[in-house]
């Protein structure tokens, strides 16, 4: 019960905080100081044109009704049309989140695969060669600007290798996979088409390895420092006494208490995820909300901008939240307050 | 090891400060260190590989790179000092506040806080940057407006375990006003998070920066800055990877010392925080 009140208490601190992220989305769209009618019309508009625009994108209101507006449109699913590609901003988001979804989740699969054994090797060796190597790529991986990695990426699996595709979800000769929960892998297996699987597999490595860089490091420097921390406790030398042999020290004895921060590091994570998402998705032209979200903010399309942005807001904390579910069940010690 | 600082006995560390020196300085004298005008096009010297005359090589354009890195080391020195000090500032003045005002004063600037770290940065900075109109200069107040929240959370967190302190109350109960005492007593004693904080933001503040003008919302070619410079390499990466590579190992370096400097400074000053190892 205790438990419950504390998720109720999460959720409406959540709700309150959108309202205060919907307020900054709008106030920004507001300070545009370029006329967002003259940009989505272009240089010839007529002033007609300009007024029709502003009227039918009730952009002639004063501020505050055009807030309420958009609050109430919000409540009702309605985020607006986009002014670039003409259609409702909550189809555009559907239609490119999964992309995003994927990229992401595939990237943060390749962190953990990755980070948790490296942070834990480089605990077991410290102050060797092999922990040297985990530190030094973990400091670089926290400090290499993704969109730089994105391109050196593809220079050297498209370009040089010619192992990887260096762009886009799906080759172009092969048709995409019907659409069940809008993510090429796990659609291509429902429909059992090999070739789809193939080649949306083949798509993903370089850039969930490019987005992922950065996750990795965090995790493998949370496991490392969670690991020596708990390799020095008592139970370890209790467990040594007994007589257990090293892989079950180390699996069952340290790593299982050192992966506790390292949940709380990865639900940290997700907020860098979408924004490296936004470069990443650049970069490999993966047409997922990060590159709408570019072209729109080119084209100065708020209503999109505002969408995205929105969006990434609530996702971010409710990522949050469920790792704070995830902890709680993880280490039922911890009383939140 | 004897009298050495505490934060120079670990080596990477020294690396890391070297590099933050050598920066400062490529960064501070580039006009006598650079060989070129990292404006100067010369087009009969185009795309050339790195070679004895220049030395990182030239972009399409002819102008020679090593140049162009060198003024962007000031380019990328401004921005980050620049959003550290507009984001440390205003963050620490508004935590500060929010802490010592305490109540709905309080309450209401931390709420504001949530809502903006609610966003993930770079998304926001480029919605602020788009809207503003893409210019350094507006990169730069987007970039410290997504960062600001950090600094007036840590500031008011020290602040509340520093407010029971027997030197405030000693300080209060001799009539020193509230504001000698926020300026004379509390911030001095709750800076050590903020300078780590600071480092580390330095560090991140240029890739943003790089980031934002990589996809067009910061600085503007012909401008020698990083990210723009790697921009500017993109088609070429097949074929004269150096454009965009020097740039890029240019950021890697000043970042990843920054981050060094945090994690140094973490160990030095904070005891509590000091990560195992």
């Amino acid at each position: 019960m205790r438990f419950l009140g504390y998720l109720i208490r999460r959720i409406v601190g959540i709700a309150a905080v959108m309202i205060g992220v919907s307020v900054i989305t709008f106030a920004i769209s507001h300070v545009i100081p370029t006329d967002p009618a003259a940009a989505a019309l272009g240089d010839h508009a007529t002033d007609e044109q300009i007024a029709a625009f502003r009227a039918e994108y009730r952009l002639d209101r004063p501020l505050v009704e055009q807030y309420v507006t958009y609050a109430t449109g919000i409540l009702h699913g309605d985020l607006g049309r986009s002014i670039r590609t003409r259609r409702a901003v909550v189809d555009d988001l559907v239609d490119s989140f999964p992309a995003t979804l994927e990229l992401s989740f595939t990237a943060l699969l390749v962190a953990m695969l990755v980070g948790v054994p490296a942070g834990v090797w480089s605990a077991l060796y410290r102050g060797r060669p092999p922990d040297l190597i985990v530190r030094l790529l973990a400091l670089a991986g926290g400090s290499i600007p993704v969109f730089w990695l994105g391109l050196i990426v593809i220079g050297l699996g498209y370009y040089q290798l010619g192992w990887f595709p260096g762009g886009g979800r799906i080759d172009t000769f092969v048709q995409p996979p019907p659409p069940r929960t809008g993510l090429y892998v796990v659609d291509s297996v429902i429909a059992g088409d090999l070739d789809a699987l193939r080649s949306s597999l083949l798509h993903l490595v370089l850039p969930a390895l490019t987005l992922g860089y950065f996750s990795t490091a965090v995790i493998a420097r949370m496991t490392r420092s969670s690991m020596l921390e708990v390799l020095g406790q008592d139970y370890m030398r209790t467990a040594r006494a007994k007589g257990l042999r090293e892989r079950v020290i180390v699996v069952r004895h340290a790593l299982r208490n050192a992966l506790i921060p390292t949940v709380t590091i990865i639900g940290l994570t997700f907020g860098s995820l979408l924004s490296g998402a936004v470069l990443t998705e650049t970069i490999f032209s993966w047409p997922g909300l990060g590159r709408y979200a570019t072209a729109s903010a080119v084209s100065l399309d708020f209503p999109a901008v505002l969408g995205v942005t929105l969006l990434a807001a609530v996702v971010y904390p409710l990522a949050n939240l469920v790792v704070d579910v995830a902890y709680y069940w993880l280490d039922p010690r911890i009383q939140h307050g | 090891m004897g009298r050495r600082a505490p934060i120079l006995r670990e080596p990477l560390n020294v690396i890391a400060l070297t590099l933050i020196a050598a920066f400062a300085i490529c960064a501070l004298l580039a006009p006598l260190l650079a060989p070129y005008d990292p404006l100067a096009q010369t087009l009969s010297a185009r795309l050339e590989p790195p070679s004895a005359e220049h030395w990182l090589g030239t972009d399409s354009l002819g102008r020679d790179i090593a140049s162009r890195l060198l003024y962007g080391a000031r380019i990328s020195l401004v921005v980050g000092v620049v959003v550290v000090a507009l984001a440390g500032v205003f963050g620490t003045i508004v935590g500060l506040v929010a802490g010592y005002a305490g109540g709905i004063a309080d309450e209401g600037l931390m709420r504001l806080t949530e809502v903006f770290l609610a966003f993930p940065p770079l998304i926001l900075a480029m919605a602020i940057a788009g809207a503003l109109g893409p210019s350094l200069t507006n990169a730069i107040i987007a970039i410290a407006a997504v960062t600001w929240a950090v600094y007036a959370r840590l500031a008011r967190g020290q602040l509340l375990s520093l407010r029971r302190r027997e030197y405030v109350e000693a300080a209060r109960s001799i009539g020193a006003s509230p504001a000698r005492i926020l300026a004379r007593h509390l911030l001095p004693n709750a800076i050590a998070p903020l300078l780590i904080q600071a480092s580390f933001d330095m560090g991140a503040a240029i890739i943003a920066a790089a980031g934002l003008s990589f996809i067009g919302f910061g600085a503007q070619p012909p401008t020698p800055e990083w990210g723009v410079m790697i921009s500017e390499g993109r088609n070429f990466i097949s074929t004269q990877p150096w454009l965009s590579l020097f740039p890029g190992l240019a950021i890697l370096f000043a970042v990843g010392a920054f981050n060094v400097l945090g994690d140094g400074l973490r160990d030095v000053l904070d005891p509590r925080l000091r990560r195992a190892g």
